[in-house]
């Protein structure tokens, strides 16, 4: 399987934030990098993301192989960008300065070029935060603070419940995939399109089969032990906000507010320097 | 006194299906209690579970009549939620029951479901993390866990509710024999120092019975057919009837002529009077036969100097080698988590050896792909439902044949010819989901016959299984191997299954081979038996409380009589 | 419409969810250059069909942005939103497909899973998901559109096959089986 990002437990004063701040933090920050297309703010969120991921210490092994996917990602969706719309930057920015021509309609121009740094430098705001997020918050005090800022109970506990049986899936998920690649059922390889459909469905089936299983007993031991016997319940791993709780979530909505500002003073959500 | 659980003249229907499950049901339980409750796969021992913990009525709905008492109260007046105050309910499969994402957080579920405030939870979740034995651990996940770690951190998640009555379902089915012996040594603390009512269902009897219980329940066919202590009811016949295993020494006893005595207390080996049965069991010993040596044949797998590691420097296997020869029965057996699955991941072909050879008929198989491999070398897992992916019977056999273009007429008459071997052939157009966990089993092992392999390796082939199914997988292996001459290598913890269907042990203890033996010699040998988690048979404590000098031979011939004599009463059902 | 909401519900999101982020990595190329069939919406389908509309959404919604999450560090949310819309629309009608009553499997149910479905997957990807890349990211309107119709494309296949698989393969153990007898 796959490394995938995960919790790692440090000593910083981000570690110690509540799982609620970082979420707010988390989605208002999404939110604000989303919404924002003013290179100037992106350039200050992205200064401030790369502080925070140094503040939280977390090392590169953590999150070096996720991020050289995403840089894949990155160069693919950049060139698709480019190849189906060599003019989105004329078109959102109003000019056209032609640096040199490839062929037939792609020209590369200063506006396309700024549109695309503008599109690569948002996802470096939203990267770090992301890591943070996940290598920096204690998934089970995350659901008990779900819960806290009025979210149901329900949805935390289902969240809880999917983090802790992910191994479990996957670990099932190898050994019936290895059972049926010991019969000759491949899901990579040569195979033709249609079989392959058909040999994939061989491992989902039982998996599927057994994890229906699976429900039915979580939820019966989870009745047993008085589960959703009244509208509230307490959490084990809950952390009260604290003064650094307060002062986080103060500073990104006052943030937010301020980038929006400046974004949108000019009427558009683009910083325009070519006029 | 009152009793806590009271049945009187109790019966339940489940509402889909036609015929009670539970018929006149009369049953007492006092506080502080310890109750072993015995019976066969479908004989309502997991309904009567049911109807203790409340989940019948309330979430498999059904008709009731008579009445059953919890704590004085109607069940069905306190509702699940009250139910769970006074019973506390230990399922079999502890990945389900374990729902936290760290120990802690599991065990103060119940708490946290109550909204008690958290202070008092860090409290009480350390003081039951004591009792049983999981403080170190209350930081850990789940996947970091041992099966009988993981059992006992659902132990302390029922306990923090201060319930009257603990419920153990089937607590040895996952477990090695010596996580086992721990598990039940537990329970048993439990019982003493708290004074809670303890209900086990178990069909391990000579395992559940590692420690006193005050009386045993037998269910059969819905009903309670006997409800007497252990003493009495080892002396009699019931569990022979029933199909419920007796404990190995009992069954030795018997079969010297002995009728054994409630007052010579046979619930313990150790602690039996046996001062009458000694004679006689030296005379069989002297009379019996010991193992025919079989004839030697070629090699069929051997492993040179196996060694593995996922992480460079903390290997899993180190210097593995055996020759096992064709048409042998072979256990490979070992604690969890000791190498064993890692070993038959190796012969498969899902990961690469560090160093070392595995050799099929003498060539390497290295260059072979898993599925070159698999044709040779068939692997059944654990449980049917891991492999059964399609719906019908005949394309679930046919799946193996059909992906490797076997032409189709072809295919059509290798499985008939499987389904008749496998005893499937009337059911060949039925949907798989029709059919008992027992045949499906035998669907799984079919679809890996079909491909003609010369080597069956067969994972855990009766975990969760009554003796009656037990013996009927056991039987239908045996067959397969002394009429087809198919190698078996079976991967287990069940100290019964290698003791009587199997000619050799290969015993792995943390990435080691430390034995490579008879069972009989393997079971009897203490240092082996506890470095490799097993528990040494009752059979050696028999031979050696008789003073008879040879105790592994005695295990020996007691095997081989009762091969024997299986096949005879098999003949007479037969005839 | 099904709108209970239980602890079967409760863990069918969480187990739900587990196995569509575990299943996040299985993709299967196809012929159409660019179109991968994601198993995962397949078994989110399945699960909506059976749980209903919350179930389904969430397990979209969740899982997507979890399994961006874990494996690939970033949430492309334009992308989210969508997948939980096929789970909430294909989870509506959760009642009329009957799959736990054993009532899947003629024609006339696999038709109205399919049309549904298809539809599901016409507003998500044609719609949802192309709107909110223009509005939140900002990108160009054909590549934002052929995205979105190979997104569509692959979907329906998938869920048209492996997910109507799994709905019959359910349904069928759950259906009475009285009328078997043995041959010889």
């Amino acid at each position: 399987m796959a490394k995938i990002l995960s919790y790692e437990e440090k000593d910083t004063w981000i570690h110690r934030l509540s799982g609620v701040t970082k979420l707010v933090f988390f989605l208002l920050w999404c939110l604000t990098s989303m919404l924002t297309y003013d290179t100037r703010v992106l350039a200050v969120m992205v200064a401030f993301s790369l502080v925070i991921f140094k503040i939280s210490k977390t090392r590169w092994k953590q999150v070096g192989a996720v991020f050289k996917m995403i840089m894949l990602f990155l160069v693919l969706n950049v060139t698709a960008i480019f190849l189906f719309s060599p003019d989105q930057g004329t078109h959102i920015y109003g000019t056209r300065t032609v640096l040199f021509h490839i062929a037939g309609p792609y020209d590369v121009t200063k506006e396309q070029l700024f549109y695309e740094l503008n599109v690569i430098i948002k996802y470096f705001t939203v990267i770090p935060a992301v890591f943070m997020f996940l290598v920096t918050t204690n998934p089970s005090e995350f659901a008990a603070s779900m819960n806290k800022v009025g979210i149901s109970y329900n949805v935390g506990y289902a969240f809880s419940i999917a983090l802790r049986y992910i191994p479990d899936v996957q670990g099932e998920f190898t050994k019936i995939k290895h059972a049926q690649e010991a019969r000759g059922i491949e899901m990579s390889g040569k195979a033709s399109f249609i079989s392959r459909i058909k040999n994939t469905s061989s491992i989902i089936f039982p998996l599927i089969f057994s994890s229906m299983d699976r429900i039915d007993t979580v939820s019966n031991a989870m009745e047993l032990r008085g589960y959703g016997k009244h509208k509230k319940r307490t959490w084990y791993m809950e952390r009260k906000l604290q003064r650094n709780d307060y002062l986080v979530i103060a500073f990104t909505v006052v943030f937010m507010v301020i980038a929006l500002a400046v974004t949108y003073s000019n009427g558009s959500r683009f910083y325009n320097p070519f006029v | 006194m009152e009793p806590i659980i009271e049945f009187k003249d109790f019966s339940f229907k489940y509402r889909a299906q036609a015929e009670p499950t539970l018929r006149d049901i009369n049953l007492s339980v006092m506080p502080g209690e310890k109750v072993l409750i015995v019976g066969p796969s479908g004989s309502g021992k997991s309904t009567l579970a049911h109807c203790i913990n409340g989940l019948v009525p309330f979430s498999y709905t059904g008709d009731i009549t008579g009445s059953l008492k919890i704590g004085g109260k109607n069940p069905a007046d306190l509702g699940l939620f009250g139910m769970s105050k006074i019973v506390g309910t230990v399922l079999q499969d502890t990945d389900g029951q374990f729902i936290g994402l760290t120990v802690a957080e599991d065990i103060a579920f119940a708490l946290e479901n109550d909204m008690v405030p958290q202070e008092e939870m860090f409290k009480k979740v350390d003081e039951v993390a004591e009792m049983v034995d999981v403080k170190q651990l209350l930081g850990h996940a789940p996947g970091e866990m041992s099966g009988g770690q993981k059992q006992r951190v659902s132990m302390a998640g029922v306990m923090v509710d201060d319930v009257d009555i603990l419920l153990f379902d089937e607590p040895l089915a996952n477990l090695d024999p010596a996580t086992g012996k721990r598990a039940i040594a537990m329970i048993d603390q439990i019982q003493k120092n708290k004074k809670t009512t303890i209900l086990i269902i178990e069909h391990r009897l000579e395992d559940a019975l590692y420690r006193d219980v005050d009386r045993i329940v037998v269910v059969g066919e819905g009903r309670i057919v006997s409800d007497t202590t252990p003493d009495e009811l080892l002396a009699g016949d019931i569990l022979e009837k029933q199909g419920i295993r007796e404990p190995l020494y009992i069954t030795a006893i018997k079969h010297a002529g002995c009728v054994i005595s409630p007052s010579d207390h046979p619930q313990h080996i150790e602690t039996m009077n046996l001062e009458s049965y000694k004679q006689p069991l030296k005379d069989w010993f002297a009379s019996a036969e010991g193992k025919k040596p079989g004839k030697e044949t070629a090699s069929v797998l051997k492993v040179e100097d196996l060694y593995f590691s996922y992480v460079e420097g903390s290997p899993i296997l180190q210097h593995i080698h055996f020759d096992i020869k064709k048409g042998e029965m072979v256990s490979i057996v070992g604690k969890n988590g000791a190498g064993k699955s890692t070993l038959s991941n190796l012969i498969c072909g899902f990961y690469k050896p560090t160093k070392g050879k595995i050799l099929l008929n003498g060539e390497d198989i290295a260059p072979l792909s898993i599925k070159e491999r698999g044709e040779k070398i068939g692997l059944v897992m654990q449980s049917p439902n891991q492999m059964i992916s399609k719906p019908m019977i005949f394309d679930e056999v046919a799946l193996g044949l059909a992906v490797r273009g076997v032409p189709e007429e072809e295919i059509k008459e290798r499985v008939y010819r499987t389904l008749k071997i496998c005893g499937l052939y009337p059911f060949r157009n039925w949907p798989v989901s029709a059919l008992s966990f027992g045949q499906k089993k035998r669907v799984s092992i079919a679809s890996i016959l079909v491909m003609n392999p010369e080597v069956l390796i067969l994972d855990e082939p009766t975990a969760g299984q009554d003796y009656r199914h037990y013996t009927e997988i056991m039987e239908f292996l045996k067959e397969i191997n002394e009429t087809y001459g198919i190698t078996i290598i079976m991967i287990t913890h069940d100290m019964h299954l290698m003791l009587e269907y199997t000619d050799r042990a290969i015993v792995i203890a943390d990435g080691h081979l430390i034995a490579d033996d008879t069972p009989a010699k393997v079971l009897t040998n203490e240092v082996i038996a506890d470095k490799a988690y097993l528990k040494k048979t009752s059979l050696y404590d028999l031979a050696v409380n008789c003073q008879i000098d040879n105790p592994s031979e005695f295990a020996e011939r007691f095997i081989t009589y009762e091969r024997e004599h299986r096949i005879l009463k098999e003949n007479r059902a037969d005839g | 419409m099904k709108l209970k909401f239980g602890i079967k519900e409760v863990v069918a999101i969480g187990i739900g969810t587990a196995l569509f982020v575990a299943l996040t990595q299985i993709q299967i190329p196809t012929p159409i250059p660019n179109t991968y069939l994601q198993p995962r919406m397949a078994v989110m389908a399945f699960l909506a069909a059976v749980f209903g509309p919350v179930v389904g959404g969430i397990v979209g919604l969740l899982g997507h942005a979890l399994g961006d999450a874990l494996f690939y560090g970033s949430v492309w949310w334009s992308w989210v939103f969508p997948d939980g819309v096929v789970g909430l629309i294909i989870g509506l009608f959760a009642a009329k497909y009957a799959i736990r009553e054993g009532g899947f499997g003629s024609t006339k149910s696999i038709v109205f899973f399919n049309v549904i479905q298809v539809v599901s997957n016409a507003v998500a990807w044609i719609v949802v998901a192309p709107l909110l890349d223009i509005i939140i990211y900002a990108e160009p309107v054909s590549k934002v559109f052929a995205q979105g119709a190979f997104a569509f494309v692959g979907n329906i296949i998938i869920i048209g096959i492996l997910g109507t698989l799994l709905c019959v393969g359910y349904s069928s153990i759950g259906a009475k089986s009285s009328s078997l007898t043995k041959e010889d």
